[in-house]
């Protein structure tokens, strides 16, 4: 049975696109079967994300409201075969969502998928609610700066309010991805800690991502980060990440893109 | 010419709403009181201290009918505190004052006959002696409200009928209001408003203070205006006079 994934937080630009597209690749990549959906309509991204906006022909609307079938809307990945994507819509009207086309197509994308990922659209509104009211697990992205831990703090209450399993009286299983983490900068003050994060939204942590210029590179390139350069930072604590959500015990490391010693120092002194 | 002006604040009028056990009499009176008496046979002092409301509604009675009931019921120490659904042309100055305005709550429970022997016929009685009084362990358990989770911003806990307990946090956005008082066991960052329903002597406490908003009976403190050393601290907050206090606990 497949497990659905839910990629969430309450505020924008904080990397759930980013990292769906990071972790979705890293699971295909270990040999499972995997599909990103992307559920924010009217704005896509992931499609851009996963570098494969040209091949877009069906989408998730199309899916939903029946004028496709799901194995014409789906698009495998070119390198890696056990990765699929199902896009979102740019043109269509976010309201073309209904509750019950959401529920068919994700029966169905379980039966076919080990894993289903869905890439929420930001902030509580239906598009959110509906991209998390199927999941089993959610990912909860946060930025370690305070409007970002508040907001996340809001869409957990909602995990445990809005979804299927809630309203069975079952408990969905959160995560959080601390997503944009730059240590230097946490130890002067500039940022919230990693405990401070932990402190407020109180759920287990998956992962640190650190601040990086790959991951940037790698959203233009068109390639998750970790296909684009596996060996990378932030590649690796996604690739971290996604090993614990398969069940595996991986310590904790926060990381550092910067590389110690006197140029590190200097570095990081010249950016204050 | 040095006469100063009366502060305003001299005289403060506030509501306040109770339960009260309500007798409901049924005419003949004499018949109603036998009953009556066999029911308090059966549980000493179950009138005793408590306060009663006389509900004579739909009954045809004089100002004597009434003064009579008024009198049998002290021979039995049963203490009126108000007699509801009178005319009031039939209430007297030497009588209790007038109720207005009551709003039903469940029945109460009659007591049981400690010594469970023959049972006199008085189920009739028990059953009009309606009023609203749950029984002491249902007390303890609708007046407090235990909350095992962290309580999540944009979340609002609102529970007038007594204390909230949370062993998580409270994050900033969110809010609890309790009749009663308030015990945060983790950090209190979002709104604690206790004795919401008129309880000046409900209190807050917290592991951790850091509260956009604290409030107690109405009076409250927002972030701002809370000691700088407080914060961070455990503390309890309380009522003395119209101040809202604070202190490390």
């Amino acid at each position: 049975m497949a497990r659905v994934l839910v990629v969430t937080s309450g505020k924008g630009g904080v990397g759930k696109t980013t990292s769906t597209a990071a972790l979705g690749a890293a699971l295909a990549q270990s040999g499972q079967n995997v599909v990103v959906v992307d559920f924010d309509v009217g704005l896509r991204n992931l499609d851009l994300v996963m570098g494969a906006e040209r091949r877009v022909v069906y989408d998730l609307i199309n899916v939903v409201q029946g004028d496709a079938k799901l194995a014409q809307a789906l698009i495998r990945d070119k390198r890696c075969d056990t990765l699929s994507l199902l896009p979102a819509s740019q043109t269509r009207d976010k309201d073309n969502l209904t509750a019950e086309g959401v529920a068919r197509v994700m029966d169905e994308l379980r039966e076919r998928f080990d894993w289903v990922i869905c890439d929420s659209p930001a902030g509580i509104e239906r598009g959110a609610t509906l991209a998390m009211r199927h999941a089993d697990t959610a990912v909860v992205v946060t930025n370690p700066e305070v409007s970002s831990v508040r907001d996340s703090d809001r869409i957990i209450g909602l995990l445990d309010s809005k979804t299927e399993l809630a309203e069975r009286g079952e408990r969905i299983e959160k995560h959080l991805l601390l997503t944009r983490y730059d240590a230097l900068r946490a130890e002067r003050g500039d940022m919230l800690k990693v405990e401070d994060v932990l402190e407020i939204l109180s759920i287990p942590l998956l992962g640190i991502i650190p601040e990086s210029a790959d991951v940037l590179k790698a959203s233009n390139l068109g390639a998750p980060v970790t296909l684009s350069d596996a060996t990378s930072a932030p590649a690796r604590a996604y690739i971290d990440a996604a090993r614990r959500l398969s069940g595996e015990t991986i310590p904790m490391s926060v990381p550092s893109e910067r590389k110690g010693g006197l140029f590190g120092k200097l570095f990081g002194r010249r950016a204050a | 010419m040095t006469e100063t002006l009366p502060s305003k604040k001299a005289v403060r009028l506030r509501g306040r709403s109770f339960l009260a056990l309500v007798l409901s009499p049924e005419m003949p009176f004499a018949d109603w009181l036998v009953e009556l008496d066999d029911l308090a046979r059966r549980s000493t002092g179950f009138f005793l201290n408590r306060p009663i409301v006389l509900d004579v509604q739909g009954l045809k009675l004089t100002r004597d009918d009434l003064a009579g009931l008024v009198a049998e019921l002290e021979k039995r120490n049963v203490r009126i505190m108000g007699i509801e659904g009178a005319v009031p042309s039939i209430l007297g100055p030497d009588m209790p004052p007038e109720m207005r305005g009551g709003r039903a709550a469940a029945d109460i429970e009659v007591p049981e006959d400690p010594a469970p022997g023959e049972k006199p016929a008085v189920e009739k009685a028990g059953a009009k002696v309606a009023a609203a009084m749950p029984s002491a362990a249902s007390v303890s358990q609708a007046h407090s409200l235990i909350i095992e989770e962290p309580v999540r911003s944009g979340q609002s806990i609102v529970f007038p009928e007594g204390d909230v307990t949370v062993l998580g946090s409270v994050a900033s956005g969110a809010e609890i209001i309790a009749g009663g008082s308030i015990h945060v066991y983790g950090t209190l960052r979002g709104r604690a408003l206790a004795g919401s329903a008129g309880k000046p002597q409900a209190r807050i406490f917290c592991r951790k203070l850091e509260a956009e908003l604290i409030a107690i009976d109405g009076l409250y403190k927002t972030a701002e205006d809370m000691e700088a050393h407080l914060v961070g601290k455990p503390i309890q907050a309380w009522l003395e006079g119209d101040a809202l206090m604070a202190a490390a606990l």
